[in-house]
């Protein structure tokens, strides 16, 4: 578990982030949402320590990892995996050495566990034929899976997960987002991803953290999302008519659900 | 200027600081070393070798060209290229061919990582990555640099015996003969407490500004292009400083 308490960051006379609270469950996708510019990603640096903050704290397991230095630091980052929004792979190492490298470093591992390891993750992602492959070889959905095949390669506790869907079709979207969703529950992780992705936030939206101008606006789940009254929420998730027909028709599908439990009958389902 | 300049060697003798603590993993820091010991090494032996050849020679032809004196013996070429070599043109002149070469290379290699966030990724990992990233190139250029300018001298030296020989200047015999003559073995130690000031310099220098690039492709540039400058103009200054002290 991710608890932030009362989270202050700013660059010169700017504040970026404003007195964020909030807690992050384990064995649940948390998504952080919110427009362009509303301190996601510099929240999501703060979390993982690549940004120090101004005042507040950030607990992994009730440990308070702003006051620790970097050597009390290192056993909590070894138990973090992220994925950046660019993938971040290591462009003179091929597909497999990406994935190797943290073994590499970190266990005690033969070199015969190691590879086995490896090809675990990789078809965990499932990701084939790719091994030997240099990063510019691979396209951008490939890197996201190498990405998290690297996240995941320490059985991290922890995943953090930078706008997983950007520059990729909603098909490979899909794909990535029900590969996160798995791999959590699979895992038991605490999983955090930043995304303005509307698909990812109605699909793995266990927990919710919108933000506006620095602020956590509003918190709760994708369900909850449906019948929120809040009115910067509501504008920046439903902002298109296309989103609001699809808030309609859930807000409907959820009413019937509840209507046919109430009668002591099974909710109807799509198929 | 004055804070500007304060600023950076501020940041620059933090950065040295970061460097120092326990690796990882030994081994995988042996292998990086070893990596780097070929990068800048082996990689730069090429031009080393052709640059050092051509400065022998022309020091031979030009010497020559200036001592007209019929008093002065022919063995003196041989005397004012090994000493220049040793000297000046080995150590200075190929470290600041380094310091375009390997200093461009060690700044956008970091620079690149940084922007690409690679960096941020080893940091997450738990990885002190100034010193697994900047700490092998800078052990690797204090290892091979001083190897390359022994190389440089020692080619330097053979260019000109082939130059004499070749434009009828001076014999291999009247050649030998002078680079025998008045040798003095603190040249030596001169030329190399030279070449491992100026190795740290050269790798030192652009890793600060690779590692600390904030924007896009433009900025890995500029960062590259200072870092070559910044690297020359300490290489000259330090020669200076170097020739006022030990000699």
């Amino acid at each position: 578990m991710i608890e932030l308490r009362n989270i202050r960051k700013g660059f010169g006379e700017k504040e970026i982030l404003k007195d964020v609270s909030a807690t992050m469950e384990a064995g649940k996708t948390n998504l952080v949402i919110g427009a362009s510019g509303s301190g996601k990603t510099v929240l999501m640096k703060c979390m993982v320590g690549l940004i120090p903050v101004d005042s507040g704290q950030v607990l992994y397991n009730g440990e308070d990892f702003t006051t620790m230095d970097d050597n009390e630091k290192k056993p909590i980052r070894q138990a973090i995996g992220m994925l950046f929004q660019g993938s971040a792979l290591f462009d003179s190492m091929t597909v497999e050495q990406n994935i190797l490298f943290p073994l590499d470093m970190f266990s005690s591992m033969s070199y015969k566990e190691k590879r086995k390891r490896v090809q675990e993750c990789l078809d965990r992602v499932e990701l084939k034929d790719a091994n030997k492959k240099f990063p510019a070889e691979i396209s951008g959905g490939m890197k996201k899976r190498v990405g998290i095949a690297r996240a995941i390669v320490l059985n991290p506790k922890y995943l953090f997960v930078d706008e997983p869907n950007s520059g990729l079709d909603p098909q490979t979207s899909l794909v990535i987002d029900k590969l996160i969703k798995d791999i959590t529950v699979d895992y038991n992780i605490t999983t955090v991803v930043n995304t303005h992705d509307m698909n990812t936030v109605m699909e793995s939206g266990d927990h919710i953290i919108y933000m506006h101008q620095g602020k956590k606006q509003w918190e709760g789940s994708n369900e909850d999302i449906i019948f929120s009254e809040d009115k910067l929420l509501n504008d920046f998730i439903f902002a298109s008519e296309f989103f609001q027909d699809i808030k309609e028709m859930r807000k409907m599908e959820i009413f019937r659900d509840k209507n046919w439990r109430s009668k002591g009958g099974e909710a109807p389902t799509n198929s | 200027m004055e804070f500007r300049f304060f600023y950076h060697f501020g940041r620059f003798l933090l950065m040295l600081k970061g460097m120092f603590s326990r690796p990882e993993n030994f081994r995988m820091y042996w292998k990086e070393f070893m990596k780097q010991c070929v990068d800048i090494g082996i990689g730069s032996l090429g031009i080393v070798a052709i640059i050092s050849t051509f400065l022998g020679a022309v020091t031979t032809v030009q010497t020559a060209y200036q001592l007209t004196s019929a008093l002065i013996p022919k063995s003196t070429i041989a005397m004012v290229v090994r000493d220049t070599m040793i000297i000046e043109l080995a150590p200075t002149l190929i470290c600041i061919v380094l310091g375009g070469v390997v200093g461009s290379k060690i700044a956008s290699e970091l620079g690149n990582m940084r922007i690409s966030e690679q960096i941020d990724a080893q940091e997450i990992m738990g990885i002190n990555t100034k010193a697994y990233l900047i700490g092998p190139k800078i052990l690797a250029a204090l290892l091979t640099i001083p190897a390359l300018v022994v190389i440089a001298a020692f080619l330097g030296i053979f260019g000109g015996l082939e130059a004499g020989k070749l434009s009828g200047i001076l014999s291999h015999e009247q050649f030998m003969e002078g680079l025998r003559g008045q040798f003095d073995g603190y040249n030596v130690f001169f030329a190399l407490s030279k070449s491992y000031t100026y190795a740290f310099i050269i790798s030192s220098v652009p890793a600060y500004y690779g590692y600390h690039v904030q924007g896009g492709a433009l900025e890995i540039g500029k960062a590259s292009t200072t870092a070559v400058v910044v690297s020359c103009v300490m290489i000259l200054f330090a020669d200076y400083a170097l020739a006022a002290i030990l000699l």
